[in-house]
């Protein structure tokens, strides 16, 4: 039988993220799923399970998140990528097999996967 | 869709986007009623009884990204399919609450799947909510309430790279603790 996890463990584990600088210095990459019907539907949080799984597996410290509708339907699964002081790239159709590839690329070796972009915003542009 | 979580959390994603800063969901798994309900209630902006009325018509939306919504007609056919039905009671300016019911032995009831990664969608979302989350089952009861985590976080976000896995696990092992094989 496995411990049941408690508030206790989770205090600990608050403890331990507080002391732990090299988090805060990662955390510049975000990455986000759109989540509305049609997303979910495409599989979008498959998507995003693959993602978490994929940053844990290679302890990298990137944000998630999910986000509303953005309207490109026929092409969700869609994920973005955004990291400071670039473009921020929307990847279209992403299903989960594609997840190690474009953690790979675009987060360990900084290289766009230009053949799944849909589209880039500059920071300057008005959000997705 | 596949699984009756991704129905939640197109129900939960709706609540988000109706500017709820507090959601519940109920899911109560009855085996000896065979019966499956899920209820989701948000403080959001509610909607009008005209809208309530609309909005199981699959061409109603008040999105402007895209000109029909989807996510309560899908959901509403579901539910009948299988014998049960959808069911929605809305106040303007106070929230909303749907109730699916489900028949829970019907052949064409999708199963629950996965609502561990279903909420952590919810819980990573770009507009923070408290979620309060309440699944019944074989007579015992697993309860989730974020703000206990977070008040245990004392600032550490639920969506930190390190503590967004110890949630998930948190929930998933909540749920397998629970008596009886789950919808
Ligand atoms: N919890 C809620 N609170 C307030 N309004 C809601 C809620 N749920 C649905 N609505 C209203 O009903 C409309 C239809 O909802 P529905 O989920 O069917 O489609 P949608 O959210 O517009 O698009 P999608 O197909 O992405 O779900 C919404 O546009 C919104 O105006
Ligand atoms: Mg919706």
């Amino acid at each position: 039988m496995p411990k049941v996890k408690s508030l206790d463990e989770l205090r600990k584990l608050r403890d331990q993220v507080k002391d732990d600088i090299s988090t805060r210095i990662e955390t510049g990459t975000t990455i986000i799923v759109g989540m509305g019907t049609c997303g979910i539907a495409a599989g979008a949080r498959e998507t995003m399970h693959a993602i978490m799984q994929e940053l844990e597996s290679r302890q990298i410290n990137a944000h998630v998140r999910t986000v509303g509708c953005i309207g490109m339907c026929s092409r969700e699964p869609l994920v973005d990528i955004e990291q400071a002081g670039k473009p921020r790239v929307t990847y279209g159709n992403v299903y989960p097999d594609m997840v190690p590839r474009l953690i790979e690329e675009h987060l360990k070796n900084g290289h766009v996967v230009d053949e799944w972009v849909v589209g880039r915003k500059t920071t300057d542009d008005i959000g997705l | 869709m596949r699984e009756l979580s991704q129905h939640i959390l197109d129900l939960l994603q709706n609540g988000l986007e109706a500017g709820a800063t507090r959601l519940e969901l109920d899911i109560d798994d009855d085996e000896q009623a065979n019966l499956l309900t899920i209820r989701v209630c948000d403080n959001g902006r509610g909607m009008s009884p005209e809208t309530v009325k609309a909005v199981t018509d699959p061409f109603f939306t008040t999105r402007t990204t895209r000109h029909v919504g989807l996510g309560l007609p899908l959901l509403k056919a579901a539910a009948e399919r299988c014998g049960g039905g959808l069911t929605i009671a809305s106040t303007p300016g106070k929230g909303t609450e749907v109730t699916a019911t489900l028949v829970r032995d019907h052949i064409d009831r999708a199963p629950l799947g996965d609502m561990a990664v279903t909420l952590m969608g919810v819980l990573l979302s770009e507009h923070e909510c408290d979620l309060v989350y309440r699944h019944r089952q074989g007579g015992e009861v697993f309860e989730l309430d974020t703000a206990e985590l977070r008040e245990a976080l004392d600032g550490v976000p639920l969506s930190h790279p390190q503590v967004r896995p110890w949630v998930q696990a948190y929930i998933r092992e909540g749920l397998d603790g629970l008596n009886g094989a789950g919808a």
